[in-house]
């Protein structure tokens, strides 16, 4: 019985071997919403997707006509599939397509091409399918070509990352690898070409970095970042093992201190979600520098740069107040906080002062006045115990709405100390804290801080916002102190818990 | 015909004599009777009263506020002191300070409580031509804040109004939603100078 049993497992797998041979790997629809996979089938050599796949994202309707062809509606207008012709009608036009939409079963199954070339016109927004790296791109999400070759000369070698169109990038120097962080959607990746004995691997992590990955003798490596009409280029010069690389080559030239290399840190405790506010945005420009620096454009791009490191990182998900230039209230950025039940809540700003000599971070908790201190007391005594269905009870803690800060001053405090003291140690002073009446941290039910992180009426620091070093200090910074908040003591108990929090 | 001449001529002298003599008498008579005819003496110009305050005005270093005295007029009042201490505080600072309350900003009114609030209504280029900024934010706010409470007898709190109304910030940082009490880690602890 052994012999035909141990034949039919053989057998299962040899089948389920050659249909997997058979199916090539699943195409990545990357839209607003996010990414999904949509499978792929091999019919006669061609790559056909399924149409009911392809309408749990794109709204159409399917409909078999009396010559057994297919009626596609999308928004209204109509393409008509006839059957075992590689033609379709799309609203009165002909488009051709590699192969005839074609039935499989119940399904209907149409040849990849369809889709940009028939469903594009009609479905009111783009639709582009990029062959080479299997991606199918939906409205206007930013997906950039990148380009990555290796280079080596005598026992230097180099990585030049090319990046088309061009997009923001950050770039992360650790001992074995340099992450590239690129501000998009999703990654058009072409195969790497080249090699370079220094490297060992180029690998692509979700949603858009490129991890390089480096051999383990090789010696320090050092980045150098350029933006052109048509690209980004990052340039990766990695030195034989005890050698500085050297990147006279490679311009523009490095600053004295190099640039601050970002530390692995342990996960994040019980830190799970952390809220960055980056400040003003929209007609609201906040502080505007000499040189016409915008507030709101510096702490929008390091947000998204904070964004990518924290969730990179420390495991942590990231929830932006706003992520691109407009207007929020200082409401608005309070309820999106409190909603997304934040853990750590860190708003950005760029200071202002009447000395223009001014220069330096400054750090910001909530002060509470009599009224917010009547209120942090009364917290825990308006604590209300419901008996609940199946016995026991039910912690209902109350708080005014508008003052729920009151309940984590020391822990803010705490963020705020972390904050300030995450510039020690980088060529810069203790931030100083201050207790100050803000806004936007009165509602937050959270720890909660407010980073200045320097004086844009300052020419000097106007001038330093524009390289990589400056933001990469502050977001090191900002990175440093909620890791270690993270993963620091746990936060000072809420009066009444665990508490079904209700708000008044 | 001789005679007739000589009278004529002596007759002429005779008259010329008595008219300078009416002259003479009557410009003596004008400088004597002075004493008689009442004329309103020119009053000496009144000394305004005046009284020193404290006001705070933006510290050099751009990062504190720095407690200088000045004379303000003195006003009939509470309120009208008030405004008169706000009207000064919106003038520009004497050197070396800094101004902390953005240029065109004017006082629309102000009100006090008997529960020791004061309420200060400021013109909206507080708020249109604010610089930014927390730091800055927090000197234009308790400029004002520090200088009603410590001046004005009574007054513990000071809410800021724009343009008639409450108003969440003045630059989208600092909460004037409610009436603030004084803040003096803002204030450099130099002793203040007197500035005339």
């Amino acid at each position: 019985m052994r012999a035909p049993a141990a034949l039919a497992v053989l057998l299962a797998l040899l089948l389920t071997s050659l249909a997997l041979a058979q199916n090539p790997a699943p195409i990545s629809v990357v839209s607003a919403a996010g990414r999904r996979a949509l499978p792929a089938t091999l019919v006669n050599g061609q790559e056909y997707v399924s149409l009911d796949d392809v309408a749990l994202f794109l709204p159409l309707s399917l409909r078999e006509d009396r010559q057994g062809g297919l009626i596609v509606t999308v928004r209204g207008k109509t393409i008509v599939a006839p059957r075992d012709r590689p033609l379709v009608s799309v609203d009165g036009r002909v488009v051709s397509l590699p192969g005839p939409v074609t039935r499989a079963g119940t399904r209907w199954l149409a040849p990849i091409d369809f889709l940009p070339r028939a469903l594009g016109p009609v479905a009111e927004q783009r639709i582009e399918y990029r062959r080479a790296s299997r991606l199918l791109v939906l409205g206007t999400v930013r997906v950039p070509r990148v380009t990555t070759r290796l280079e080596s000369s005598g026992a230097t070698a180099r990585v030049t990352v090319e990046i088309a169109p061009p997009a923001g990038v950050m770039t992360v120097t650790d001992t074995d690898r340099v992450v590239v962080r690129i501000d998009a959607d999703a990654l058009d990746v072409a195969p790497v070409a080249g090699a370079a004995a220094a490297v060992a691997q180029v690998r692509v992590d979700q949603p858009a970095s490129l991890t390089v990955l480096l051999a383990p003798a090789s010696g320090e490596a050092k980045t150098t970042t350029s933006t052109a009409d048509t690209m980004t280029r990052v340039i990766i010069e990695i030195a034989p093992a005890g050698q500085a690389p050297d990147t006279s080559s490679a311009a523009p030239p490095q600053p004295a201190a190099p640039a601050p290399a970002l530390v692995l840190a342990p996960a994040a405790g019980g830190v799970r979600t952390v809220v960055i506010d980056p400040g003003h945005g929209g007609e609201d420009a906040g502080v505007k520098g000499p040189g016409g620096t915008l507030e709101k454009q510096v702490t929008l791009d390091l947000a998204k740069r904070l964004k990518s490191v924290l969730e990179a990182r420390l495991g942590v998900h990231v929830v932006l107040t706003r992520d691109d230039d407009r207007a929020v209230t200082l409401d608005e950025r309070t309820a999106t906080a409190n909603n997304a039940k934040g853990h750590v809540f860190v708003s950005l700003h760029m200071n202002g002062s009447p000395a223009p000599a001014r220069t330096g971070p400054a750090v910001f908790f909530m002060r509470l006045d009599r009224e917010g201190e009547d209120t942090r007391r009364e917290a825990g005594a308006q604590a209300l115990a419901l008996p609940v269905l199946g016995g026991g009870t039910r912690i209902i803690e109350t708080i005014r709405w508008d003052l729920a800060q009151a309940r984590h001053i020391e822990d803010s405090q705490r963020l705020a100390a972390l904050l300030a003291g995450a510039f020690q140690g980088r060529g810069g002073a203790p931030a100083p804290v201050h207790p100050a009446p803000l806004r936007v941290l009165a509602g937050l039910d959270m720890p909660a801080a407010l980073f200045e992180m320097g004086y844009l009426t300052n020419a000097e620091q106007e001038k330093g916002l524009a390289t990589e070093d400056v933001r990469s200090l502050w977001v090191q910074a900002v990175y440093d102190a909620v890791s270690q908040f993270a993963t620091g003591p746990a936060p000072a108990p809420v009066p009444a818990a665990p508490a079904a929090r209700e708000r008044r | 015909m001789k005679r007739t001449m000589l009278f004529g001529l002596a007759g002429f002298t005779a008259l010329a004599l008595l008219g300078w003599g009416v002259n003479v008498g009557l410009q003596y008579l004008g400088r004597t009777s002075s004493p008689d005819v009442p004329v309103a003496p020119t009053p000496p110009p009144a000394p305004t009263a005046r009284i020193t305050a404290t006001l705070f005005y933006g510290a050099p270093d751009g990062l504190s506020l720095a407690p200088v005295r000045v004379d303000v007029p003195l006003a009939e009042g509470a309120v009208a002191q008030g405004r008169q201490i706000v009207r000064a505080l919106l003038q520009p600072p004497p050197a070396p300070y800094l101004a902390v309350i953005p240029r065109g900003t004017t006082l629309k009114a102000l009100y006090l409580t008997t529960g020791g609030d004061a309420f200060v209504d400021l013109s909206a280029e507080v708020s249109t031509n604010h610089p930014g900024g927390t730091q800055a934010e927090l000197l234009t706010v308790y400029a004002i804040v520090n200088a009603m409470t410590t001046n004005l007898q009574g007054v513990q709190r000071v809410q800021l109004l724009i343009d008639g109304r409450e108003a969440d910030t003045v630059a989208g940082h600092v909460d004037v939603r409610r009436p603030l009490e004084r803040d003096p880690s803002l204030v450099r602890q130099d002793p203040p100078p007197a500035v005339q």
